[in-house]
């Protein structure tokens, strides 16, 4: 059996982990365009921070490829993908015919055409190993640096220089920060606390000039910059996918198999669609443990299996500067929300069952309600007002914590 | 493969298991340096009730949500037992948002985690919480799992 990746991310290893649980012998053959083994993406913001480096970033062993006989194609580029012959074409000619293919092409930077770009000497983007190294070479400790995206990508970045910079500025179009997985309240909360660390929002406001050190904003305002980073979101690479005939809408469209509409093809990771069980709807989960998760249930399958991926929700572990953040699910329902200084927390509810939740400050034992969202625990088996105090097991039945915690089977007697 | 064992009806909620992680771990050879005024960080926690009590810990899961969702890879399964390196771990907690039993935790300095590792890999050589358990609420024991 012929495997082909194309990907060399965390969906990669993933897959090859899927694979080897089932065939041991099979060829597999991975395509990334960097040339480096393996390496974890969220970290490049605590690489700047000094909290990693270079080699702790490996996620995987530097033996993994080896151990999995695994045969790499690094610093190429998958050029094209003819699934009626069944073959990949390499940018250096190499042809490398398959009988299983996982797309886990990942997403790339989403740079908007912005009047007088052309001008700006140092701009960067965020997101890979060398984007990350080109902009600490620039950095110097009277920097101005402009960020344009308060998302995710754009404020880890801002947490990752805020100390070794003069000043940093953030602009975004939307009216609050980390709008993709913060309610209003919460966002005003890391706000405030981000605000302390020379770092300043421009909110509900966009660039509609730049010349070389200045960017003009919407409403008027003026903010002078020597460095500028765009982290305005992401786009899935489907170019591969839609060569190969898959259909796509907005990602690649997948089963819970993680298979295409093409058959023998797969995707997963930030380029495909999975099934967010809180919403009902199918959309990207640009996340890396659903990257992680879905290329397992890709490489199994592509090894005989069959697993699905069934239990996708979007869910978030992030902090700053030493202010943490866990959210999991979807906020549409009935809240429940507490105060104390420093800790904000929010569980939604709706139809009997945990949706959504947002932790600020503490974020003990958060897994027990994330386990609720995903494993749609109807919340009259459980008893709620006690756990909606604090996440504990002691909120469960005595039958389900003797199966929890002394072993006991699903459905036998302990 | 041998686990942690939960007895609640045992269980007197007396924290002995907290206090014997927590120095298990300390690196220390003398339990009133480790613990005496110290702020105690135990990989084990007793949840306390209505007439019930019991204390919580990893649960050494077969196939572990906490490692397929690692950022950095530095959770891994060594022999059965889920370890963490702390050389690799940046404390994202992204274990902590997708545990069920809720048993991965800050550790003291915030900027990694820590979890029960069986005390594998301090000098106790097999669970303390279990050794110095006065009444067996814990047990650790192969019960085929």
């Amino acid at each position: 059996m012929n495997y082909v990746i194309i990907g060399n991310s965390i969906a990669a290893v993933g897959c090859v982990e899927g694979i080897r649980s089932r065939d041991k012998s099979g060829s597999i053959a991975i395509i990334g365009d960097e040339p480096y083994s393996v390496y974890s993406r969220p970290l490049i913001s605590y690489l700047l921070l000094g909290r990693t480096d270079e080699k702790r970033m490996k996620y995987r062993p530097d033996d993994f490829y080896e151990k999995n006989h695994v045969k790499t194609f690094l610093g190429h580029r998958a050029v094209k993908v003819d699934s009626k012959v069944k073959c990949v074409t390499l940018d250096d000619g190499t042809m490398l015919p398959y009988d299983k293919l996982l797309l886990a092409t990942g997403s790339k930077p989403f740079v908007p055409p912005m009047t007088g770009m052309d001008s700006v000497k140092h701009k960067f983007t965020f997101m890979t190993l060398d984007s990350a190294k080109a902009l600490e070479e620039v950095l110097q400790p009277d920097s101005r640096v402009l960020i344009i995206g308060a998302g995710l990508i754009g404020l880890k970045c801002a947490e990752g220089i805020a100390d070794r910079v003069g000043h940093v500025d953030v602009v975004d179009m939307a009216d609050r920060i980390l709008p993709s997985i913060l309610d209003e309240e919460s966002s005003a909360m890391m706000q405030q606390h981000i605000e302390k660390h020379h770092i300043s929002f421009s909110l509900s406001d966009s660039v509609s000039q730049f010349t070389e050190n200045r960017a003009t904003l919407k409403s008027g305002k003026k903010l002078d910059f020597d460095i500028l980073v765009v982290a305005v979101g992401v786009r899935p690479n489907v170019e591969l996918a839609e060569q190969a005939g898959c259909e796509v809408n907005r990602g690649i469209c997948t089963e819970l198999s993680c298979v295409t509409t093409v058959p023998d093809i797969y995707a997963a990771g930030d380029c495909a669609k999975s099934h967010d069980i809180t919403t009902g709807s199918d959309r990207i989960l640009a996340l890396l443990p659903n990257a992680h998760m879905q290329g397992i249930v890709a490489g199994t399958n592509m090894a005989g299996g069959e697993e699905v991926f069934d239990k996708a929700i979007p869910m978030n572990a992030i902090g700053f500067f030493g202010l943490p953040i866990i959210t999991a699910g979807s906020y549409d329902g009935e809240a429940y929300v507490t105060r104390e200084p420093g800790i904000y927390k929010k569980l939604v509810t709706k139809e009997n069952l945990l949706k959504g939740m947002i932790l600020i400050g503490d974020i003990k034992r958060a897994g027990i309600y994330t386990s609720l969202i995903r494993e749609k625990t109807p919340l009259d088996t459980i008893d709620f007002d006690l756990i909606k105090e604090h996440p504990q097991l002691m909120a469960f039945a005595k039958k389900d914590r003797k199966i929890k915690l002394a072993g006991a089977k699903q459905k036998g007697d302990a | 493969m041998k686990r942690v064992y939960v007895n609640e009806e045992w269980c007197l909620g007396c924290h002995l298991c907290e206090y014997n992680c927590a120095f298990a771990n300390s690196g220390e050879t003398y339990m009133p340096k480790a613990l005496k005024d110290q702020k105690i960080y135990p990989r084990i926690q007793v949840e306390e009730g209505d007439g019930v009590n019991f204390a919580v810990s990893c649960r050494h899961c077969e196939d572990p949500i906490c490692v397929k969702s690692c950022i950095t890879g530095a959770l891994s399964i060594d022999n059965g037992v889920i370890k963490v390196n702390t050389d690799k771990c940046v404390g994202c907690y992204t274990c902590i948002l997708v545990c069920p039993y809720g048993c991965v935790m800050p550790a003291s300095d915030g900027h990694v985690i820590q979890k029960c590792e069986l005390c594998t890999q301090n000098s106790c050589g097999e669970p303390a919480c279990v050794k110095g358990c006065p009444n067996q609420a814990i047990v650790y024991e192969d019960r085929g799992e």
